[in-house]
């Protein structure tokens, strides 16, 4: 007798098995990529299924390369529909999103992220300069016309009106599309002011200016932003590097660090005087439109004045948002289904 | 020989119950002994009470959640009595917020007063309507969240002593909140949203019925798969198969199996299930079907042991009368063996219930914001939604994260429990 009704498990289990190996449809939307755009892609998700009641889109942070690797598997629906991005297309997604059959993408500039640095409230506001970031940051930097491992350890060696503190800088892991973004918005053109390296052939610049020093003074705190915020609260002295988002959200907490003398604050990054902030976009797959439900509305509901535009719900949760001129560009791109030429 | 003879003749004569440096020695490493061994377990403890004391501190405000009462009025024209739906309801409720605040004209301070209302205050009074359309028309009240600010400002989380700068709430929105306390509008009943809802990027809104329901499916799931196929690989490596190296060498993989980092199960459901098989992505379904692989070395060799426990007078005796091994074994060892074999089970499902790293792989760490209504539609698992939160920037998130290990390690201690007490119910001493 048990013997038989666990027979009839297995079959049931088997059976299970076999309808679920036959290939779905599909009436959820399916978004994944950066989670920097997560949030964003979370919000107008929500938004979509609240007004609509399609069913919910399902969202996925699986960082921008990630994303870009499941976009471009392939054209049915096993694959998702959009992607989000915190960096443009690369050429060899491009070309590996061609050779799966996905040929008709239309690329969506959403807006704009800034960067932050940023030090408990107990600790000391600095205001720094990109040359002086590479300074404390990089694996090798220019002392007297030489290039040597960086000896840097107090603030005060790099530049006297600094303090006289340890050099801690918390930040993301290379896997991070944060990380990605502050090696070129900063350590790239911080290393452009010193003339040693600026005369190095390309690829040997290249490797001066990317590497991050591993010797102590920055440390990779992982992805989880709300660790770092619990870390920087505990030390005065050490500083973080994450989104605008996490500083917005805790301003109790934080205080900012000046770059080039600029505060990161709404206008400063949305007018460019930030020195740190990056164009975060996302992709469409438009061979899924119209065959996708709800995906046509969806992308409404994501490029709408409400959701992108200023004062949307998007800018509540840290987007810096387009100009209007720029936005009417975009939704209008949207719209027609405009197929992104290929990268450079 | 007779020199040692004599000297020990010379030494002094010990009586047995005497006792000697050597004697007190032993005792005192054994006392030592205990000494550590109460050490550890106080160390132990007291980790385990610091680590389940942060967090239930830190989950403390999540217990309730602050909502606000609301005189809504819904006029004749706004909504449509056939499509109830349709109506513009956050409208609506922007004028029953205005009513209260009539002093607040610019949009910019307007803006600034909605911030303190929860975004799910539409649907809460869209809802109300859609059940009941003959609200239209009507004045009534409705209760919903306060926004996250609200929230955190009436638990204290933000401290409204702090500079303004300091602070995510502007002075104007305290004293508006100051006033819907005067006006008895704000209560704060038991958090049961936190369970009810589905996810929500509003942490006011977010909960854990998709987490949960989710998490319900994969472990049916991989109960259906592993505990039939774990107890049949079982049933015959101990009671049928020869004992010969081939066995030999299928006992060493399936222990090896057991001690496979789950991660490795994640790439591998992650290349079969989903790549080559093209199954659903994030749903409980392929979850399930990664953990019951998870599972079933577990099952498997508790099951053996539960057998190995059968003592062999039950085989021969039933042989003796005539059974077949067949009936052996299905009358008579595995019944007996069934309450070992229940309790590796369910510790095994407890196990698959806490894992995190296979379902990430598997893309069971999506946001969405509705329950699934099957084991083929996209969903979280429990461990993966508190994964989610911990990684949000809102502040009320960081009070549900701690909720949210709290309930899944109710759970736990739940199925843990069971195996505890089905072993003490139904175990044979023979």
């Amino acid at each position: 007798m048990k013997l038989k009704s666990l027979t009839m498990a297995a079959t049931v289990a088997v059976a299970a098995l076999s309808v679920a190996g036959v290939a779905h449809a599909r009436d959820q939307i399916q978004v994944v990529g950066s989670s920097t755009v997560f949030p964003y892609s979370q919000a107008a998700a929500e938004q979509y299924a609240n007004e609509t009641g399609a069913a919910a889109p399902v969202v996925e942070s699986t960082g921008t390369g990630g994303g870009m690797k499941i976009f471009c598997g392939g054209v049915g629906t096993g694959h998702p529909d959009v992607t989000g991005a915190s960096r443009a297309m690369k050429k060899s997604e491009y070309e590996l999103c061609a050779s799966n059959g996905v040929t008709d993408i239309t690329e969506v500039l959403l807006g704009y992220d800034g960067l932050s640095m940023a030090v408990s409230r107990s600790g000391k506001q600095l205001d720094l300069t990109k040359a002086q970031l590479f300074q404390a940051l990089a694996a090798k930097v220019e002392v007297d016309g030489k290039i040597v491992d960086n000896p840097y350890e107090k603030w005060s060696e790099i530049d006297s009106s600094l303090p006289d503190t340890e050099i801690t800088v918390m930040g993301p892991p290379p896997t991070s599309g944060t990380r990605d973004a502050w090696v070129e918005l900063v350590m790239e053109e911080g290393c452009e002011e010193f003339a040693a390296i600026d005369a190095l052939e390309k690829d040997a610049k290249k490797e001066v200016c990317q590497r991050m020093r591993t010797d102590g003074p920055f440390i990779e705190a992982g992805e989880n932003d709300n660790l770092i915020v619990q870390r920087l609260e505990s030390d005065p002295n050490a500083y973080g590097i994450f989104g605008y988002s996490f500083l917005y959200e805790n301003q109790d907490k934080l205080q900012a660090v000046k770059i080039e003398g600029v505060l990161p604050e709404e206008h400063t990054i949305a007018d460019g005087s930030y020195g740190i902030s990056r164009p975060i976009f996302f992709y469409i797959k438009n061979a899924h439109r119209g065959v996708i439900p709800g995906l046509n509305e969806f992308i409404a509901e994501y490029t709408s004045d409400d959701a992108m535009g200023a004062g949307g719900y998007l800018s509540e949760r840290g987007l810096i948002v387009l100009s209007d001129a720029r936005r009417a560009e975009v939704q209008k791109t949207v719209k027609d289904g405009v197929n992104m030429p290929a990268p450079k | 020989m007779s020199d040692t003879t004599s000297q020990s003749g010379k030494a002094k004569v010990r009586a047995w119950y005497e006792p000697d440096a050597k004697l007190s020695r032993r005792h005192s490493a054994d006392k030592r002994l205990r000494a550590y061994g109460i050490a550890a377990i106080i160390f132990a403890l007291s980790m385990l009470a610091t680590l389940v004391g942060t967090i239930a501190i830190t989950a403390a405000p999540a217990v309730t959640q602050t909502m606000v009462t609301l005189e809504v009025e819904v006029p004749e024209g706004a909504v449509d009595p056939s499509d109830p739906r349709g109506g513009s309801y956050q409208r609506i409720l922007n004028d029953s917020i205005m009513r209260i605040f009539p002093e607040v004209d610019t949009p910019r301070e307007k803006r600034e007063l909605r911030k303190l209302f929860s975004n799910g205050g539409q649907y809460a009074l869209r809802d109300k309507v859609v059940d009941d359309p003959s609200l239209i028309g009507r004045t009534f009240d409705v209760t919903f969240p306060l926004a996250d600010i609200g929230d955190q400002l009436h638990k204290g989380v933000i401290d409204r002593n702090l500079p303004p700068d300091y602070r995510r709430v502007s002075d104007m929105q305290i004293g508006w909140y100051d006033r819907l306390v005067e006006q008895g509008r704000i209560s704060a009943p038991l958090n049961w949203g936190m369970i009810f809802n589905a996810d929500s990027r509003f942490p006011e809104l977010a909960g854990l019925w998709g987490a949960l329901v989710g998490s319900f499916y994969a472990l049916l799931i991989c109960f259906f798969v592993s505990f039939p196929v774990g107890i049949s690989a079982a049933v015959y490596l101990e009671e049928f198969a020869p004992k010969n190296r081939l066995t030999d060498l299928i006992e060493v993989n399936i222990n090896n199996l057991a001690a496979v980092p789950s991660i490795v199960f994640g790439l591998l459901g992650l290349a079969v299930f989903l790549n080559f098989f093209g199954m659903p992505r994030s749903a409980p379904i392929v979850g399930g079907l990664v953990l019951s692989l998870m599972t079933l070395p577990t099952i498997i060799i508790a099951t053996r042991a539960a057998l190995k426990a059968v003592p062999p007078s039950i085989r021969e005796a039933a042989i003796g009368v005539g059974a077949s091994r067949m009936q052996t074994v299905g009358h008579h060892v595995l019944p007996l063996a069934m309450p070992g074999i229940m309790t590796g089970t369910i510790i095994g499902l407890a196990q698959a219930l806490g894992e995190t790293a296979p379902l990430l792989l598997i893309g069971m760490n999506a946001f969405i914001t509705a329950a699934p209504d099957s084991m083929f539609n996209p969903s979280t698992a429990l461990p993966t939604q508190i994964y989610i939160w911990a990684d949000s920037p809102e502040r009320g998130f960081t009070s549900r994260t701690s909720a949210a290990i709290i309930v899944l390690l109710g759970f736990l201690v739940c199925m843990n429990a069971i195996a505890i007490y089905m072993r003490k119910r139904f175990e044979r001493r023979w």
